[in-house]
């Protein structure tokens, strides 16, 4: 876990060494395109996660696994986290870009609906009081989610094109330089990193909260 | 009792509780001509305006009206002990949600398709923008009853189930309601409204084939 830590630090270091110093001012954005390196990172991040949390309770449902449905509570801050970033950054991006906080734009949308199943996600949880049943539930809640995530992207696409026309689209982006491209990579990388030794350390609270009366977990506290 | 004897007992028993006690369905409905009656109130009155707005207004009323009846759809049977017999009986959990759902909508579901187009004409719509607005009403009541089931199943039993029901079903209704006041905004503005509405057909269709399975597996955690 501390390993994780260490090379999250390292490559958010050589990640944004490469973004703020090596690669160029854009053409058309100035300065200001340079937050795509923690903007992008982090939409990919926020529902890569959310699929990750619903293969786990997959997972937990059909093997009936403690474990797994600890990976998908550990999982859900981070990827809250992630998804309330990448809605920040896009807005602040937005501002100088767009001249507007706020677009209806179906990826915006589908981002900020994506949050709300997270944070439904983690009120559901935390709304029984047998962590069993809590599992169970969120997790058939998880499942329901991720086959309505497609659904909800699509249609919330096809409702803006309905609406207004071509207006402005993060996918008209021309080929960037391959430097920009390094420099993303190395950031989601970071983030990858990050994730994962975070998620580890919170299971392994949720592990010691919930076995708090188990005899192993003493054992091991009495030799460290 | 074969199986369709015992479901058609289920139905039957389901319309007949809520018609003993009328003033819970009456309370909705009035709910929905109260919430769609603010919107002219708190816009102004301009016909025009009120002509644009109106296919959303309706169809968010209906969202929040579905949202308000599903509190009953199962916690009654579940306080009895009703849902624990359900379990237990030949005709498997699925199918007697299936028919616990198809007797909500009948009794909640059904009078909102049938006033809407009556509180459509407070908007000025006209006549045939009308007939789609039933329309769309009758494909999307059904997969609002479907996807609340699942919430309402997911939140048995807990506290502040009524709150983390809207949080929980909230942003699965998205796509209904999208496509729902997708068709009725077509129509109104001279477009045809096929192509939403035979979505939103397709919708129902996934919804009646995976909204019962996803429900059951719900109640067995609530019962377990």
């Amino acid at each position: 876990m501390p390993w994780f830590f260490a090379i999250a630090t390292l490559l958010v270091l050589a990640g944004l060494y490469l973004s703020f110093f090596v690669a160029p001012t854009d053409f058309q954005q100035g300065e200001a395109y340079r937050i795509i390196f923690i903007h992008v990172p982090a939409a990919w991040m926020s529902m890569f996660i959310y699929l990750l949390m619903a293969a786990w309770a997959g997972f937990g449902l059909a093997l009936n696994a403690r474990l797994s449905f600890m990976m998908a509570q550990a999982l859900a801050p981070t990827g809250t986290m992630f998804t309330f970033l990448a809605l920040i950054t896009g807005s602040l991006w937005g501002k100088p870009m767009w001249g507007a906080w706020w677009v209806w734009d179906a990826r915006l949308t589908s981002e900020l609906i994506l949050l709300f199943l997270y944070i439904g996600y983690m009120a559901l949880q935390s709304a029984f009081e047998d962590s069993r049943k809590a599992d169970r539930a969120s997790a058939v809640f998880l499942m329901v989610g991720a086959i309505n995530v497609p659904i909800i992207y699509f249609s919330v696409k096809w409702w803006n094109t309905l609406h207004q026309g071509a207006s402005v689209s993060l996918t008209k982006a021309p080929a960037m330089a391959t430097i920009m491209l390094w420099g993303m990579l190395l950031m989601a990388l970071a983030f990858w990193a990050y994730s994962i030794g975070v998620a580890l350390w919170r299971v392994r609270c949720i592990i010691a909260e919930r076995e708090c009366e188990a005899g192993w977990l003493n054992n091991l506290r009495e030799k460290e | 009792m074969n199986t369709l004897a015992i479901l058609r007992c289920l139905l039957w028993r389901d319309i007949q509780l809520v018609l003993r006690r009328r003033s819970d369905v009456v309370a909705t409905l009035f709910f929905f001509m109260v919430a769609v009656s603010l919107f002219p109130l708190g816009v102004g009155a301009e016909p025009a305006l009120l002509q644009a707005i109106g296919p959303g207004v309706l169809w968010v009323a209906a969202l929040l009206s579905a949202l308000l009846s599903l509190g009953r759809l199962f916690a009654a049977d579940f306080a009895d002990g009703t849902l624990e017999q359900l379990l237990l009986s030949p005709v498997g959990l699925s199918l007697a949600v299936a028919v616990k759902i198809l007797a909500h909508w009948l009794v909640s579901g059904l009078p909102l398709v049938l006033l809407a187009p009556l509180l459509g004409l407070q908007f000025n719509l006209p006549a045939d923008v009308l007939w789609v607005l039933a329309l769309s009403l009758l494909l999307g009541t059904p997969l609002l009853s479907l996807i609340g089931a699942i919430g309402a199943a997911l939140t048995l039993g807990v506290r502040g189930a009524g709150v983390l029901v809207a949080v929980l079903v909230l942003p699965l209704y998205i796509p209904v309601l999208i496509f729902g006041a997708g068709a009725v905004a077509a129509s109104a503005s001279g477009m045809n409204p096929e192509g939403a509405l035979s979505l939103l057909a397709a919708l129902l269709v996934v919804g009646l084939v995976f909204a019962p399975y996803a429900a059951a597996s719900a109640l067995r955690v609530a019962l377990e």
